[in-house]
């Protein structure tokens, strides 16, 4: 299996990371590298084989539903790129 | 003085044969004369390590305080730090100051430990050579030419020329344990669960553990009982009764089974590496610890698993980053698609948006199973491999890396080639079990080389014990790049 250009559009457009098609090229080479290190697994015999998410086999611990946090708004939105009475900017959405 | 271990630092501290304001000031002058070459440090606050030195002074003039007090620190900069911004050596946090403290920076904070900066890495931690930073690459304290290792990179070459006694790291393939080789240090990656990652700019959430470097096994130890402990912020993070890593540091090494896997001493080791690290096992072998050969089939789909499950995770946690809420947002764009696509293209680097990239496709539709699951499978393969080979050991060592520091730039258009230089670290971060690199000799071109020391999980302390007997009985961990010399 080989990567297109194709691929790399699709794939880009899903990250929502602008490629242009000058660098599609570069990009689409170097992604094929990688996925011909990575299909060496398709090789390996893994029939009833439980899948490992993670190190440690425990459950995620609950809590109660209650609120912890104070309100921080101010702080946390001293770093957003852009605020307006408490409200994150974003170029307008809905007409 | 200034070039001691933090046990040395403590006792002079202690004794009043030296402050922390002098020991502070030291290192700052050295930061000072040596980042311009080294690129160590990203972000350095003289002011602040002033009077978190001040601080510590005033405990131990009480007779209070630990260890660690008045003890100058650095911090990697994933690694989130209120009121000193965190940047991940990227350009999309190139400003971001957290309104918070990871947990492990709180830990060491409360130790009395004086932060004096924050380290280089490859960007988002993702890189084996500390060359993908944002701020540009960082050098190898024992030659410049060479890369320090990464992803840790500024925090290993940082203790390698004598900068801060104590750095933290974080290790997801092997990046705080290839660099510590690479740099010619001590590097310990607990066990996943043990440290908490709240603060830590996620990259692979189920692989990214926080660690300790510094010069001496003993003081990694002296670091992680400062680090370790149960957070009700991070849900991975395990509660178990707090422990002392220091408790075994004095006992023998009389009867320890030294597990050598056969596919770490294979082709592809450099031989200069291959001899040093058998006159490693040879001073174990005097020591008291007898070898035995063991087999680790399936660590070598150790590499393909990981850029498998560490993009996948990637692709997920990076998504945050969309010019909203923090981070970069690009100066131009047309809708809130745009937005996106243009401030993620600007703000990430090459290698970090190729991650990204993979990441996405293997959990694209159709796409999971094949890679993700099998990925999966394959982590299991290779945790059982070990489960088996720890019934017959109680450590496993061989090389941390094939190979000792490479050039600049060598393998930078190759990502295949760099990915291989973790080919024998990334096998923990998939167990979850702790591993430990030290130095244990020099190359040909006098380039430090690393030995890594794998335990069971949790068992932390007996890693810890089997390093620092071998540093009593042997002086690799004093060397010091002579060029950098306090």
């Amino acid at each position: 299996m080989t990567i297109s250009v194709a691929d790399v559009h699709r794939i880009a457009h899903l990250a929502r990371i602008e490629i242009d098609a000058s660098e599609a090229d570069e990009v689409r080479a170097k992604l094929d590298a990688i996925f011909a290190m990575i299909n060496e697994l398709a090789a390996i015999d893994t029939v009833g084989v439980v899948p490992m998410a993670h190190a440690q086999d425990v459950s995620l611990p609950l809590r109660e539903d209650r609120v912890t946090e104070a309100d921080r708004r101010a702080l946390y939105q001293a770093d957003a790129p852009a605020v307006e009475d408490g409200l994150y900017l974003v170029p307008k959405v809905i007409e | 003085m200034i070039a001691a271990s933090i046990a040395e630092l403590a006792q002079a501290l202690r004794a009043k044969r030296l402050s922390s304001v002098e020991l502070t000031r030291g290192l700052l002058e050295r930061i000072e004369r040596y980042n311009a070459t080294l690129n160590a440090f990203v972000t350095i606050d003289p002011q602040r390590a002033l009077a978190d030195a001040r601080a510590a002074d005033a405990v131990l003039a009480r007779g209070d305080g630990g260890p660690l007090t008045g003890i100058a620190i650095a911090h990697k900069d994933v690694l989130v730090t209120a009121g000193m911004r965190s940047t991940c050596a990227s350009r999309m946090l190139e400003n971001y100051v957290s309104p918070f403290d990871a947990h492990v920076v709180a830990g060491l904070r409360a130790a009395g430990t004086v932060l004096v900066g924050k380290t280089n890495m490859d960007e988002f931690a993702m890189g084996s050579s500390s060359e993908t930073s944002y701020f540009g690459p960082v050098r190898n304290p024992w030659n410049p030419g060479c890369v320090p290792g990464g992803s840790s990179g500024g925090s290993a070459a940082a203790i390698a020329a004598r900068l801060v006694p104590a750095a933290t790291g974080t290790d997801t393939g092997g990046s705080i344990r290839q660099p510590a080789a690479l740099s010619g240090i001590c590097g310990l990656k607990p066990t996943y669960g043990v440290c908490s990652r709240y603060g830590l700019i996620a990259f692979a959430s189920s692989l990214d553990t926080p660690g300790p470097f510094a010069q001496t096994a003993e003081d990694c130890a002296l670091l992680l009982n400062a680090m370790a402990g149960h957070d009700p912020r991070d849900s991975t993070s395990l509660e178990r009764p707090r422990e002392d890593y220091t408790r075994a540091l004095g006992a023998t090494l009389e009867g320890l089974r030294i597990g050598l896997p056969r596919e770490y001493f294979g082709d592809g080791i450099d031989s200069d590496v291959a001899a040093a690290i058998a006159a490693a096992l040879a001073e174990f072998r005097k020591l008291g610890a007898k070898t035995i050969d063991i087999a680790l089939p399936n660590v070598k789909l150790s590499v393909p698993v990981y850029y498998v499950i560490a993009p996948a995770e990637a692709s997920s946690n990076l998504s945050r980053f969309d010019g909203v809420r923090y981070g970069h947002r690009a100066a131009k764009y047309g809708d809130l698609a745009d937005m996106y696509r243009k401030s993620r293209a600007e703000g990430f680097g090459a290698e970090v948006k190729r991650r990204i990239l993979v990441g996405t496709y293997v959990l694209s539709h159709g796409y999971y199973d094949a890679y993700y699951l099998k990925a999966q499978q394959v982590r299991r393969l290779i945790a059982d491999d070990f489960v088996r080979a720890f019934a017959q050991c109680d450590v496993i060592m061989g090389p941390t890396t094939p190979t000792a520091a490479f050039a600049l730039g060598a393998k930078t258009g190759d990502p295949v080639q760099m990915y291989l230089n973790d080919i024998f670290t990334i096998a923990a971060n998939l167990t979850g079990a702790p591993a430990l690199s030290i130095p244990c000799g020099f190359d040909r071109n006098g380039l430090p080389v690393g030995l890594q020391i794998q335990g069971r999980a949790f068992d932390e302390a007996t890693v810890l014990k089997v390093a620092h007997r071998f540093q009593q009985a042997t002086d690799w961990h004093r060397r010091r790049p002579a060029e950098f010399a306090p």
